[in-house]
């Protein structure tokens, strides 16, 4: 969805000084999620690093409605949320915003039980690919071979498809994001407001605490995400799958940088043999053949 | 005539319809106007559900209704619209309660109303799906105020309640209806429906401390000092006892319009004038009534004091009517195990155990009890009392009429202790 840069909100959502950990995506992907829907944001926050970030009560770290709510009803409390303030004529965006653990692993049934009766809001997974506020545990979103603190020799298991998941629930909308292409995800997130139902967005955040890398890197490796083809840009609308760049440049292997500058940079792959590479580069890669075979099928490739 | 009684008195009559303990429940929440109810079906809890789905598809009931996964997104979404600003309804029995047991702590620490009805059941393993009152207690240090129906009358009248009561700015915490699985929830009883009017000008539009939307930024439930965290509990409890005052106003007021007074916390079965009480909660209690009156008749002077009341506790009235007593009797439907029965405990250091005092456990996992059963544990307990003069037993376990004391505590049955072991030995012999 085109929107005019100028025309975003100016208003600071995001308070300086909050409680995040320097180079937090998490911040970063709030900021973007202020700015593309504004006043109208109410923020529903199971638990996760953002039930710290916002801080320390009497004060807030964030300048938007926020409902916390135990770690496994993100999607519940928000469809009730949703309805109430629907029956009372608001016309408030109801945004879950929540983790990979809170989406793909306790919030899982939730989540597709709210996918299922098309409630109205939109749900947010902001991926940092572990259980990061309890210590870096691993996720079913962490990708194969990543040390964490429960898997000391790396993942041996691999990164659950969740985006496909919720897209065969055959809601309206579902995408994935990277909070380092902010144009791409603050036309989703538009794009996402403007339709009714259940909406998904999968936002990829690199976090330097639990990936092992400066804090300073964290939008330059959510783009080498992508440029390396790990985490693909795209987005379901009605059922029809569309890539959005720079990843439908990607479809051609050659285009993509190479997987190590995206994995030399992060502590969690230190240990990678060069057989663990291949079994990443070859889940990758698998990936890349489920979107192009639902391309093909479309008639878009 | 009839009609210039009730001009006199104020009293509206409604209309009396014969319709079952969890019809009575879904007529009271059409009649609260609640606008959201999340639920999830469960026996005994599932015709609740069921009716407020009919009312509703009929357009007798202007509400939406989500049809949740689990009743944990049950209570959320109830929580969630509630927040919102709408008055909102759910309800279980057994394992969906207990698996909903995080959201109830989270609602109540929000200090948001919401009224859920549970429909009494045990609690597996192994399967049961019949009366026991594990689940309902099993709420009871979670900040809910937790009332308990004696008939399907009064199932609808406390719903209409609970709603102004934890709405009620003193109050805003949640609130539980109690009834008896099967014994109320799947039994037709006459009940008087209030009309329409009178409820409405019963309960007050919604009231809650704060509602999460667009325009007013304010985080609910985000970390807080543990010192402030603290003072919150403590507001909390403060509330819970500010209760009572509540409860008592809106049960005065709810007897003027309907003639069915509930300003009190207990109600008071011929107890004043009684050597020895009975004293328990829920749908049995109306046994112990008829039982009251058998035993009276074989010159034994019985009361029955029933707790409508779990949370907030009705401490003043129990030691008005009990501490004088020869002995209390209560009658608990769930133990906790290697102990005693939860209504014991709570009534016996309410009465500092000042008189005699025996914990009957009976009826656990819908084993019927009925009148007769009462009395015949009456007169066991009388007989105590002659005997050794005082008495403290915290589990003594009636079943099948026959009676097995438990530890902890003396054994001071008069027939020598059987071990559960040997009746199933004779059952087993019986068998063979």
């Amino acid at each position: 969805m085109a929107f005019n840069v100028k025309a975003l909100p100016k208003k600071n959502y995001i308070m300086p000084g909050n409680a995040a950990c320097p180079g937090c995506p998490e911040n970063i992907g709030l900021k973007f999620v202020s700015m593309a829907l504004g006043e109208k944001a109410t923020l529903v926050v199971p638990a996760g690093c953002t039930s710290v970030i916002q801080g320390l009560w009497p004060r807030q770290g964030t300048s938007m409605p926020v409902l916390n709510i135990v770690f496994a009803a993100a999607a519940s409390a928000a469809s009730g949320l949703s309805r109430a303030l629907r029956i009372r004529g608001k016309d408030d965006i109801v945004v879950v915003w929540a983790g990979d653990g809170g989406t793909a692993d306790i919030g899982l049934q939730a989540l597709s039980g709210a996918a299922e009766r098309g409630e109205d809001f939109i749900y947010i997974c902001v991926d940092n690919e572990a259980y990061m506020n309890t210590g870096i545990q691993r996720s079913s979103l962490t990708p194969h071979g990543a040390w964490t603190t429960t898997t000391h020799r790396g993942n041996p298991g691999r990164k659950k498809p969740l985006p496909q998941i919720v897209a065969a629930h055959r809601v309206p909308y579902v995408a994935t994001a990277s909070i380092g292409y902010p144009w791409d995800f603050i036309s989703k997130l538009k794009k996402a407001a403007s339709i009714k139902g259940f909406k998904y967005i999968h936002l990829h955040a690199p976090c330097p605490v639990g990936w092992r890398f400066d804090p300073g890197l964290t939008v330059k490796i959510a783009q080498l995400a992508v440029e390396t083809g790990a985490w693909i840009l795209y987005e379901y609308e009605n059922g029809k799958l569309r890539l959005n760049p720079p990843s439908n440049k990607l479809v051609d292997p050659s285009k993509r940088k190479p997987l190590e500058e995206y994995i030399k940079l992060q502590g969690r792959f230190r240990h990678l043999t060069d057989k663990d590479l291949e079994e990443l580069k070859k889940e990758i890669e698998e990936n890349w053949r489920e979107i192009t075979a639902i391309l093909r099928a479309q008639g878009d490739l | 005539m009839a009609l210039e009684a009730e001009e006199k008195t104020g009293v509206r009559r409604g209309t009396v319809i014969p319709m079952r303990g969890n019809d009575a429940v879904a007529y009271a929440v059409k009649l609260s106007r609640v606008k959201v109810v999340a639920a999830y079906p469960i026996t005994p809890q599932t015709i609740i559900v069921e009716k407020i789905d009919e009312l509703i598809s009929k357009g007798e009931m202007d509400a939406e209704m989500i049809h949740v996964e689990s009743e944990h997104s049950a209570l959320a979404a109830t929580y969630g619209a509630a927040v919102g600003g709408v008055r909102a309804f759910t309800a279980t029995s057994s394992h969906g309660l207990v698996y909903m047991y995080e959201v109830l702590w989270w609602a109540a620490g929000s200090r948001i109303p919401v009224v859920m009805a549970v429909v009494t059941r045990a609690i597996g393993a192994p399967w049961n799906i019949h009366v026991e009152h594990s689940d309902i207690l099993s709420t009871r240090d979670t900040g809910w105020l937790i009332a308990m129906a004696e008939n399907n009358q009064e199932a609808l009248d406390l719903t209409v309640m609970m709603f102004r009561v934890t709405e009620d700015p003193r109050v805003y915490l949640p609130g539980i209806v109690g009834l008896d699985g099967f014994i109320l929830s799947h039994t037709v009883e006459p009940v008087e429906v209030p009309d329409q009017e009178l409820v409405d000008e019963f309960l007050p539009p919604r009231r809650q401390p704060y509602t999460i939307e667009s325009g007013a930024p304010i985080a609910m439930g985000n970390i807080i000092p543990d010192e402030a965290f603290e003072e919150h509990r403590m507001d909390m409890h403060e509330s819970m006892r500010e209760a009572r005052r509540v409860i008592e106003e809106a049960g005065r007021e709810y007897g003027k319009l309907t003639g069915r007074d509930y300003s009190s916390l207990v109600e008071c079965y011929k107890c004043s004038d009684a050597d020895y009480l009975f004293v328990g909660i829920g749908s049995w209690m109306g046994d112990a009534k008829i039982a009251v009156d058998a035993l009276r008749e074989k010159g034994l002077r019985f009361g029955a004091l029933r707790l409508r009341w779990i949370r907030p506790f009705p401490w003043d009235e129990l030691r008005e009517y009990g501490l004088e007593k020869k002995a209390v009797i209560v009658l608990d439907r769930s133990i906790s195990f290697g102990y005693a029965g939860p209504v014991f405990l709570e009534v016996s250091s309410a009465l500092e155990a000042k008189p005699s005092m025996v914990g009957v456990l009976a009826g656990v996992g819908g084993v019927d009890v009925n009148y007769e059963d009462m009395v015949k544990i009456a007169e066991h307990v009388a007989g105590l009392v002659e005997e050794k003069g005082r008495v403290y037993v915290p589990a003594l376990w009636y079943h099948l009429g026959e009676f097995y004391p438990m530890k902890p505590g003396p054994l001071p049955t008069r027939k020598t202790p059987r071990h559960v072991n040997k009746l199933l030995e004779e059952l087993w012999s019986k068998k063979t």
